[in-house]
């Protein structure tokens, strides 16, 4: 199903404008994932999806060819799965993942049958018969999920799926879900606000920021391409080169550097793993921190920049902390970007 | 050595505490099963009283019963949906409406049964109808339905559960039946206990409000105290605690059941 959002805006009693008039596509089986700082207007987007809230006038949201803008939640036929999963304590597992086919009035052997399938489409058989009380928090999630998907929504939408679970089930979780949802071809927006876990699961990423989403395109695209300072800072973490540019040179503290194209007025951004630590680097700067990761070091270097500049190293052995370093920036590897909106 | 005589302290001063509470007890039962109270327990055990009690008094007991699930229904009726919508709208307009509610708690029964009587006293039908007592006692006992359930409501997340409900194609009517009601069901068997026994053993409005065809349990101990010899009188004491004494146990139990679910 294709989804065509036009012009939705939220302005809450109080006036709060929660989200500025926004358009978005979503196309058939595309997973798309609303990314951005809390508040930026993403839960109260996917709210009005779902028909749990009420968009100002002049919104319209299509299924299709059909406008559900006023279409009450209970019609609508999504699918959700919410931040705290509210499976119902008062019903089993079987129960819960059954109730959207009950209230389809499908036979019971037909619903039977259905959440046997699902039970089974996402690894849940053995835990059927318990109550939702006796489920870890991922197998919670797998069950909230699974009854989202049961009733063959139009659309599935999850909020903040993973956010409640521990930091170190969440990985495999992330990979886990990105699977599930391919399996089922089924059109799903998803909101959070960890790009690791947009970049895994969605085939397109939507940044908000302050109520508009300010860009949207494939995770490479976001992260090669941004459109803004926000969306440098908040996919991939890019780093501002604060100096003064004149022409194609730009001054730092700790030396100068060489532009692709004219730079005065814009921003220039660069990634950690595009600093690299060169002897023959036109920039120097002091070790402040070194921080071990496992693969590669974490060096961060003052005295370059007023900020520290954070450097990838995949060396054998780091630079000592309080020594002097040069560094080398492929002028390729920089993002010019338009003065504007400060990283998040 | 201190330990132990710590420990002996405390024990009689249980058993003394018990024994306080328990001997008159157990001695009003025991009137109430002795042939001639006067002569002591020598003069035989029968149970001539208890069915003395229930000759004069069945009545009584009837009422009180049928008071009892008149006055549960009601109190679920109101009660239920009322917890409901506190619960689902919180704010400084449902703290004022809890209070407002929970106001006859505070009132003493006197009083509560004066004001009915100078507002309805004067209409004679429902004046001398069960249903005056009736109204009396849904004042009295609202507020801990109403408490009970929203306790157990307050305790989860009822506004995301009724949407992911909502979601699944269930509508307003169907969220309550099917989520709210089975998930506030703790509270509710907790209210209903309380509700029952109060109703059962409240004296305070119901002696203001009753006529003398419309004796409740409690208001017929009151006159048989008054007017009936001492045996007959500690007879119906004794059917008084059998059926008071299950609700009660059966009361503390769904509480402390209802308690563990809201925390």
């Amino acid at each position: 199903m294709t989804l065509r959002l036009t012009n939705i805006a939220k302005t809450f009693p109080d006036g709060t404008r929660a989200l500025l008039p926004t358009e978005l596509t979503v196309k058939t089986g595309e997973i798309v994932s609303l990314l951005g700082p809390s508040g930026c207007g993403k839960t109260t987007l996917l709210r009005i999806i779902a028909g749990l809230e009420t968009p100002d006038f002049g919104s319209t949201i299509w299924f299709d060819n059909d406008d559900v803008t006023s279409l009450s939640v209970e019609r609508r036929k999504v699918g959700m799965v919410f931040q705290s999963y509210a499976l119902f304590p008062n019903m089993s597992v079987r129960a819960n993942i059954g109730y959207g086919l009950k209230m389809q009035k499908l036979s019971k052997s037909e619903i039977n049958a259905r959440v046997t399938e699902v039970l089974e489409m996402c690894q849940l058989d053995e835990f059927s018969k318990r109550g939702v009380d006796a489920l870890s928090g991922g197998q919670r999630q797998r069950v909230a999920l699974a009854r989202a998907i049961a009733p063959r929504p139009r659309l599935l939408l999850l909020d903040e799926p993973l956010s409640a679970l521990d930091a170190s089930m969440r990985e495999a979780l992330r990979d886990e879900l990105a699977v599930l949802l391919r399996k089922f071809q089924i059109t799903a927006i998803f909101v959070t606000h960890d790009q690791d876990e947009a970049m895994a699961i969605a085939d397109r990423v939507a940044v908000m920021s302050n109520g508009r989403v300010v860009q949207s395109g494939t995770p490479e695209e976001l992260y090669r391409n941004p459109n803004s300072s926000f969306v440098a800072g908040f996919v991939g973490n890019a780093m501002h080169l604060e100096g003064k540019s004149a022409g194609k040179l730009l001054t730092l503290e700790g030396g100068t550097q060489h532009l692709l194209s004219e730079g005065s007025g814009q921003n220039v951004y660069v990634r950690a793993e595009d600093v690299r630590i060169d002897e023959a680097g036109s920039l120097c700067g002091e070790v402040e921190t070194v921080t071990f990761m496992g693969t590669h070091y974490r060096v961060g270097i003052k005295g370059i920049m007023p900020n520290v500049l954070t450097s990838i190293f995949s060396g054998q052995s780091a630079p000592n902390v309080g020594g002097k370093v040069r560094v080398s920036i492929k002028p390729q590897a920089l993002m010019l970007l338009p003065e504007g909106e400060a990283q998040a | 050595m201190l330990n132990s005589r710590t420990k002996l302290i405390q024990l009689t001063v249980t058993l003394t505490a018990c024994a306080f509470l328990l001997v008159p007890m157990i001695l009003s039962v025991m009137a109430g099963v002795t042939a001639n109270y006067f002569q002591g327990i020598s003069s035989g055990l029968t149970l001539k009283w208890v069915f003395r009690v229930w000759e004069l008094y069945a009545d009584s007991i009837f009422l009180s019963l049928w008071l009892a699930i008149a006055c549960l229904i009601s109190t679920l009726i109101i009660g239920l949906p009322a917890a409901y919508g506190l619960a689902r709208h919180p704010g400084w307009l449902s703290r004022i409406l809890e209070e407002f509610i929970s106001l006859p708690l505070a009132v003493p029964g006197l009083a509560l049964a004066l004001a009915l009587l100078q507002l309805y006293g004067s209409m004679k039908g429902f004046r001398i109808s069960w249903t005056f007592i009736l109204v009396g006692h849904v004042l009295y006992t609202l507020p801990f339905m109403v408490r009970s359930i929203l306790a157990v409501l307050a305790s989860m997340d009822l506004k995301t559960l009724e949407e992911g409900a909502a979601s699944l194609g269930a509508s307003p009517w169907q969220r309550f039946r099917d989520i709210v009601v089975p998930n506030a069901m703790p509270g509710i068997l907790a209210g209903s206990l309380t509700v029952v026994t109060l109703s059962i053993g409240e004296f305070n409005l119901t002696w203001m409000l009753h006529t003398p065809y419309l004796k409740t349990l409690p208001v017929g101990l009151a006159d048989s105290y008054a007017s009936m010899r001492l045996e007959v009188a500690s007879a119906y004491t004794l059917v008084f605690f059998v059926l008071i004494v299950p609700l009660l146990m059966a009361m503390q139990w769904a509480s402390a059941r209802a308690q563990r679910i809201a925390q």
